[in-house]
């Protein structure tokens, strides 16, 4: 394989795994902490596909295109709740929005 | 000399993946977040194209830099200054504490990687030139995975219609409130 190994993009993986954590749990505005989920989802992503070339095996790809589209739902529900939470004129803060009281 | 470019590709698109992460991370106004997440997506494209995962690399381009941040920056759009994120992050105990458990996660991770790494992860299996092409993860959809493929349109059903039902404002709710 040209290039760097299976190892170094397993590391840049898990550093962005680690940014994406880091700003879930800092963060406090709805939006912010979705993104950085997404940005866990991608270091999720980029392992499974670091480790299908690894291993010579497609599933790990069929996975990472899977949890693309399980990307796509999680985002359209949580940004459908920000519309929600805005509509109510609620404060766009995760720490407020601590009761699930409709 | 191929070595070398793939090499050099490799650390710019890298580079570029982690800066961006960063950015969308601590960026007080959404909109450049999200901006900041499209570059991160490319570029884990790049990294994805290395990986000889092509058709990947063209769905992330397609389906998530395109489709869903666009769906993203128009929720920006519409909550306008509203959705502005100052920084602070809670108590000081708490934004610590949110440090610590992310550094932790790191650590684990690379401790991990650090105790395989000589053994199974320098020794890539040699693949096909075909390998990720769209034929063949169309082959592999359609045959070994037939059930996830159909569960995921199910679930993106699900999520429309919730989404649908999130969005729309009932008559009722004037009465409740």
């Amino acid at each position: 394989m040209d290039g760097p190994d299976v190892g170094w993009y397993l590391i840049v993986a898990a550093i962005l795994f680690g940014i994406g954590a880091l700003g879930v749990m800092m963060r406090r505005s709805p939006l912010i902490v979705l993104l950085s989920l997404e940005i866990m989802l991608n270091a999720a992503n980029l392992t499974f596909v670091a480790f299908a070339r690894q291993q010579g095996n497609l599933d790990g790809q069929i996975f990472a295109l899977a949890v693309m589209a399980v990307a796509a739902a999680e985002v359209a529900i949580g940004l459908g709740l920000i519309v929600a939470m805005a509509r109510r004129r609620m404060l766009l803060d995760v720490d407020q929005a601590s009761a699930l009281r409709g | 000399m191929g070595n070398v470019l793939v090499w050099i590709i490799w650390f710019i698109a890298a580079a570029a993946c982690l800066g961006t992460g960063v950015a969308v991370v601590s960026m007080t106004n959404p909109f450049y977040s999200a901006l900041s997440l499209i570059g991160n997506l490319a570029s884990l494209a790049v990294l994805f194209l290395l990986l000889s995962a092509e058709f990947v690399a063209a769905a992330q381009v397609l389906v998530y830099a395109g489709a869903v941040m666009v769906m993203f920056l128009f929720v920006v759009a519409y909550l306008g200054g509203r959705a502005d994120a100052p920084w602070a992050g809670g108590p000081p105990l708490l934004r610590t504490a949110a440090v610590v458990a992310a550094a932790a996660l790191l650590t684990e991770i690379v401790v991990v990687l650090g105790l395989a790494w000589g053994d199974d992860l320098t020794d890539p299996s040699q693949v096909s030139a075909s390998f990720g092409s769209p034929a063949e993860i169309g082959e592999a959809f359609l045959t070994d995975h037939l059930l996830a493929f159909e569960i995921t349109s199910i679930v993106l059903l699900v999520a429309a219609i919730g989404g649908v039902v999130l969005g729309t404002t009932r008559e009722k709710e004037e009465e409740i409130a």
